[in-house]
């Protein structure tokens, strides 16, 4: 029953997006993320959250405050866009969590080695590509899984959320690498114009990967893909390389989110480093609109998503509810969302 | 095939083959492993090793067969690893009231948690999924609340601690009897109750199920409560048998559960299942770290326990790229 409400719904979405591609009605892209977000009500939300605490939460109001949220949302944000193509393309990524883990242990594996000790700036530049890479690579491995063997992605995913943190652990004994980069550490703690630099390279992915959505070939597949896979590959869509390709990039953001958390603290733990990220960034995507049944991807939705989140947990904390009762209102917020989402799919 | 034949079918010859053959394969793995580790480890047999092995793994068993009946209708249980920690600490706080007290509570506890999933899958219409994702951060919330966060100790005074590290007749840990107990339960619930096969015929397609009249709802129902059930259950035994209320232990375990029921055979797009070859399934993967524990005992390599989540990892690769070649292989034909 439930897949067969999907299919309905994946028609329908492939039908708007056909509709929006005769129009070609010139829209800029600040308007068209205005429509995306406002269809699902978590803008409003958004602005809710903003004027409640402007209402309620001492100092809330001050460069400080965005400052804290923008470091800590940061990250979450940018697995979340991962997580959002994954889920257009109708599955999911349990492994997010533990891709950070990893490339954030391997990043100062390199830099902190003898190599890079006589090539200092070469070994920066490698330890970030090379981290970045193995974490695409994992999710390459997800997505052969998923689409070669047609495993469940649930399944396929879990198999890097048990060993990805283990090699991680494996390769650091479970300690914790502490050092002392500045040039690495400029990634989680370093400014541009005074903004957080993690704030600006989560922008710069979200604009250019919704970009890439609204715009490409790849964005077209991808929702052809999650809307009904079976019509899609009938069609000529190569789906098998589509999944792959999703699955590799929502490694390779994973791996951006991994570097930051681990230039934040100056410190990389390979047991804490993204633990429970796979469900931010569900959470995150599902509060920013993407539909569990695929063939939806609100890019900015996902970005707006975390925040909301982030925002949630701020207000709570910032009054001093019990950090624990977060974790409740969250699930609240979940379970309303997606409620929201399918009532007003049933209309 | 039309769709009426499908379910009839499954839950009868196709399912039972299926089944066995499962069965088989985890059986012969255990096997080979048992031979492997009772020949290099002398104590691997022994008593004081069997029984420990069984009464620790006994909880991640427990919600092993609760998942199994989750996973055989489709559906999916993420929240039961926090309702193992939430149960843990609500019996600990009430553990002076003695054993008899604390275990009706903690399982009240998983009923309730799993009334709660049953009513926003059944009533909502929210994926499983979701909802037991939302369920696995509220619990885990929950029991962080009531523990005020740090672990609540249990009362040594009472008779509560006797269930988690006591044993029946000085011989088999309670764990292990209780462990026995829910899994007689549970296998006749699948293999001898109409329920079993409402389970089985609503995983093998759940629209078909309804038009044939099934109670589908109440199925479902029943299905996250038991799965909820057995949480508590767990939970009562690890607050017990270590002595405190563990809000942040759990994490993780539905994970390691649903790799114990794929082990075990147990297709995730449910209408078939085996409750055997889960208990197999769970204790195969259990297996792993305690040989790893003996590997280390005999000191010419040393692997850190970190290794055992590689392992157990590579493991659900192997047996879940087996599973996908012939499922493919069975399509192609």
């Amino acid at each position: 029953m439930n897949s067969h409400q999907g299919e309905m719904k994946g028609d329908k979405q492939m039908n708007t997006s056909v509709l929006e591609e005769r129009s070609k009605v010139p829209a800029t892209l600040s308007a068209r993320a205005l429509s995306q977000v406002k269809n699902n009500g978590a803008l409003w939300a958004f602005f809710l959250l903003l004027l409640i605490n402007i209402l309620i939460t001492p100092n809330f109001l001050q460069i400080q405050t965005l400052y804290v949220n923008l470091t800590q949302v940061a990250t979450v944000a940018i697995v979340a866009i991962g997580m959002t193509l994954v889920i257009a393309s109708g599955g999911i990524d349990l492994s997010v969590g533990a891709l950070m883990a990893l490339a954030g242990t391997i990043a100062p594996m390199i830099f902190l080695s003898d190599f890079a000790a006589s090539w200092p700036a070469l070994g920066l530049v490698l330890a970030i590509v090379v981290a970045i890479a193995v974490a695409g690579l994992a999710g390459l491995f997800n997505g052969y899984l998923i689409s070669v063997y047609k495993i469940q992605p649930i399944i396929a995913t879990l198999i890097l959320f048990i060993s990805g943190r283990g090699i991680a652990q494996v390769l650091t004994n479970g300690e914790l690498q502490t050092f002392d980069n500045p040039s690495f550490e400029f990634i989680g703690t370093g400014r541009i114009l005074g903004v957080p630099v993690q704030a600006i390279i989560t922008i710069v992915l979200a604009l250019s990967i919704a970009w890439v959505i609204k715009r490409s070939i790849y964005g077209r597949f991808l929702l052809a893909v999650g809307g009904n896979e079976k019509a899609a590959e009938l069609a000529g869509v190569p789906a098998k390389k589509i999944k792959m390709l999703t699955y590799m990039i929502c490694g390779l953001l994973a791996g951006i989110a991994g570097l930051i958390s681990t230039a934040i603290n100056s410190a990389s733990d390979a047991n804490q480093t993204g633990q429970l990220m796979e469900l931010d960034a569900i959470s995150a995507a599902i509060v920013g609109g993407v539909l569990l049944t695929g063939g939806k991807a609100p890019i900015l939705g996902a970005v707006l998503g975390a925040a909301i989140i982030q925002l949630v947990g701020y207000t709570l904390l910032a009054n001093g509810v019990h950090d624990a009762v977060a974790m409740v209102a969250k699930a609240v917020i979940i379970i309303v969302a997606v409620y929201l989402q399918q009532v007003k799919g049933a209309k | 095939m039309n769709i009426l034949t499908r379910v009839i079918n499954l839950p009868g010859l196709k399912r039972k083959a299926h089944a066995s053959r499962q069965a088989e394969g985890v059986l012969i793995a255990l096997a080979v492993i048992t031979l492997f580790a009772s020949l290099r480890y002398d104590a691997f047999l022994s008593e004081y090793n069997i029984m420990t092995f069984l009464a620790y793994n006994s909880m991640f068993i427990l919600i092993g067969l609760g998942m199994c009946f989750v996973i055989m209708t489709g559906g999916i249980d993420l929240s039961v690893g926090s309702v193992v920690a939430l149960s843990s600490v609500v019996v600990a706080k009430v553990s002076e009231y003695g054993i008899e007290v604390a275990l009706p509570v903690g399982i009240l506890v998983g009923v309730t948690t799993g009334t709660i999933n049953a009513l926003v899958i059944t009533r909502l219409k929210i994926v499983p999924f979701i909802a037991t994702l939302a369920m696995m951060l509220g619990a885990r919330g929950m029991a962080l609340v009531i523990s005020g966060n740090q672990s609540v100790d249990v009362s040594w005074e009472s008779n509560f601690t006797q269930f988690g590290l006591g044993k029946m007749f000085d011989f088999i840990p309670w764990p292990v009897v209780t462990m026995l107990l829910a899994f007689a339960f549970c296998w006749l619930l699948l293999e001898k109750f109409a329920f079993g096969r409402h389970v089985l015929a609503i995983g093998g397609n759940e629209e078909a199920s309804k038009l044939m009249g099934l109670e589908v709802n109440r199925t479902l129902f029943g299905v996250y409560v038991l799965s909820g059930a057995l949480a508590g259950l767990s939970g009562v035994m690890l607050a017990s048998g270590f002595g405190a209320g563990q809000p942040l232990e759990g994490l993780g375990w539905e994970l390691s559960a649903i790799a114990a029921v794929v082990v075990g055979g147990t297709l995730l797009t449910g209408g078939l299942g085996s409750i055997t070859s889960t208990l197999l399934g769970a204790i195969l993967l259990g297996l792993i770290f305690n040989i790893l524990n003996f590997e280390n005992g005999l000191g010419t390599i040393s692997f850190s326990a970190y290794w055992q989540s590689i392992i157990r990892g590579g493991f659900l690769l192997v047996v879940v790229v087996i599973q996908a070649k012939m499922m493919n292989r069975k399509k192609a034909h």
